[in-house]
């Protein structure tokens, strides 16, 4: 047990988990300001596709990545671009996983977040000449900042606790793929169960604060309302 | 891949049916067998044969060896352990969870070097392919097959080439998910997973490159006073479950160390 081979996996979750957490908001914004504001009578058919990943289990999504990534979909056309034969085993191939699995634990909070916006201050911003565009930056995103940090913070953990997926598509390659849980994983079969737990406890702290964090969040999202 | 919920599952299904199973031994025993992932279609159809010949019958659950050994150390209510390696039936018996004496192997796996492509691989001169991008390999440090193909690769010469370009899955069946699905062009596999299939290109790697790949079965503890139990490890040597191995791809040991072989 020591820093050299504990630390590689941890710094590539938190970069997993970072560079994911980026795309997600960049994503998932749009499609919650969307799916909280559109009126289109399929919504709940678009927020239902965005959820899937809730209920499925990962070895469905592993298994349609692993199949998605390889050299016969459309992972192998853009890996072949850069003289690859496939996404999976790669970092990028991990960050697109990673996306699909947690777009909803980030969109939730922040389609929640923009319905408890109302229309009532967009009305009032649009009266006083605000550009929607003007009134989504100065309006609605101030207004829902609990719910885009609760989105946030949920994705990022969302992808830190990530399991199932990576088994399937990441090949275990130290410092592109083996992640802290896949890393976990391998010191248990490995009956190395001291370094085991010291990963564990700490992903379980870790855990804790953060879920915490987000119910705190969530509290004086809803106290505003009242 | 496996799947930890599988033997809790199957435990549960015991715990319900305790009685139906304890009311209906008209025909026999019940042995419960912690089984090898790569084992399990030569394992199921050794079960029926034991079911057929010896009206007992077999309630397998399969896995990697590491989590069901983990499962045994935690109580798990094994009768049976069929282990892709020897490494933890000798622990097993070590830390009083098996029965002294009762460990032998029951099967020896082969190794292979297999591509989905025809033609692609002639020899072990497939692994110098400059094209080459990606060779799958089980975890060398937890699985046997593994830690052969790394031995392999070590006797070859070619240990750079293989680490450098290796993709490992968590178990042999992973190995092979990463090539049959294209994502890797090579794999180091249990010839028992490709047996079957006549597609492809292959190269059976000879059992000098590597350390045997010996799989030992054991009785637990749990099992000691069960007469099924005993008959069940019995009929894994027996003529009929040879023959079923063979055809699985692998090979058998004459006779097993310590102990008088089968027919």
């Amino acid at each position: 047990m020591n820093a050299e081979t504990l630390w590689p996996p941890i710094r590539l979750t938190l970069e997993l988990a970072g560079v994911t957490t980026v795309f997600l908001l960049l994503l998932g914004t749009p499609i919650a300001w969307w799916l909280a504001r559109t009126r289109f009578r399929f919504k709940e058919a678009v927020a239902a596709l965005v959820a899937l990943p809730l209920v499925l289990p990962p070895t469905v999504l592993g298994f349609y990545l692993l199949i998605a990534l390889g050299p016969d979909g459309p992972g192998g056309f853009v890996a072949r671009l850069f003289g690859e034969r496939s996404l999976a085993f790669s970092f990028p191939g991990l960050v697109i996983g990673s996306i699909i699995y947690s777009l909803p634990f980030t969109v939730q909070p922040i389609r929640s977040a923009f319905e408890a916006v109302g229309d009532r201050p967009l009305e009032a911003a649009a009266t006083l000449q605000a550009s929607p565009w003007d009134a989504f930056w100065t309006v609605a995103v101030p207004l829902a900042r609990p719910g885009l940090i609760a989105g946030a913070v949920l994705g990022f953990a969302h992808t830190v606790g990530e399991f199932g997926v990576i088994l399937m598509i990441g090949g275990n390659i130290p410092g592109a793929t083996r992640v802290l849980s896949i890393a976990i994983y391998d010191h248990v079969e490995l009956m190395e169960w001291g370094t085991a737990h010291l990963l564990s406890g700490s992903l379980l702290a870790f855990s804790f604060v953060v879920v915490a964090l987000t119910l705190s969040l969530q509290k004086k999202m809803g106290g505003r309302d009242r | 891949m496996t799947r930890p919920a599988l033997p809790s599952a199957i435990l549960i299904v015991q715990l319900l049916a305790g009685t139906a199973f304890a009311e209906a031994p008209l025909r026999g025993g019940t042995v419960t067998a912690a089984v090898a992932a790569n084992f399990t279609a030569a394992a199921r159809e050794i079960a029926a044969a034991f079911e057929d010949a010896t009206g007992d019958g077999a309630l397998l659950s399969f896995g990697s060896t590491g989590q069901l050994y983990a499962q045994i150390l935690q109580g798990a209510p094994f009768e049976v352990f069929l282990a892709a390696d020897e490494a933890r039936p000798e622990l097993a018996e070590r830390e009083g969870l098996a029965v002294p004496g009762s460990r032998r192997t029951y099967a020896v796996g082969r190794l292979v070097l297999f591509s989905t492509e025809a033609g692609r691989i002639a020899g072990p001169g497939a692994l110098r392919d400059p094209g080459l991008r990606r060779i799958a390999l089980a975890n060398p440090a937890l699985a046997p097959y593994g830690r052969a193909a790394l031995e392999t690769a070590r006797a070859l010469g070619m240990e750079d080439i293989v680490r450098d370009r290796q993709v490992i899955g968590a178990n042999v069946s992973q190995a092979h998910q990463f090539v049959r699905t294209g994502n890797a062009e090579l794999g180091f596999l249990a010839l028992s997973q490709v047996v079957r299939s006549a597609d492809g290109s292959r190269w059976l790697v000879p059992e000098h490159l590597h350390a045997p790949i010996r799989q030992q079965a054991v009785l637990l503890e749990a099992g000691r006073d069960n007469p099924a139990a005993a008959r069940f490890l019995d009929f894994l040597g027996s003529a009929t479950a040879r023959a079923i191995l063979r055809r699985h791809g692998y090979r058998t040991e004459q006779p097993a160390p310590g102990r008088r072989g089968g027919p």
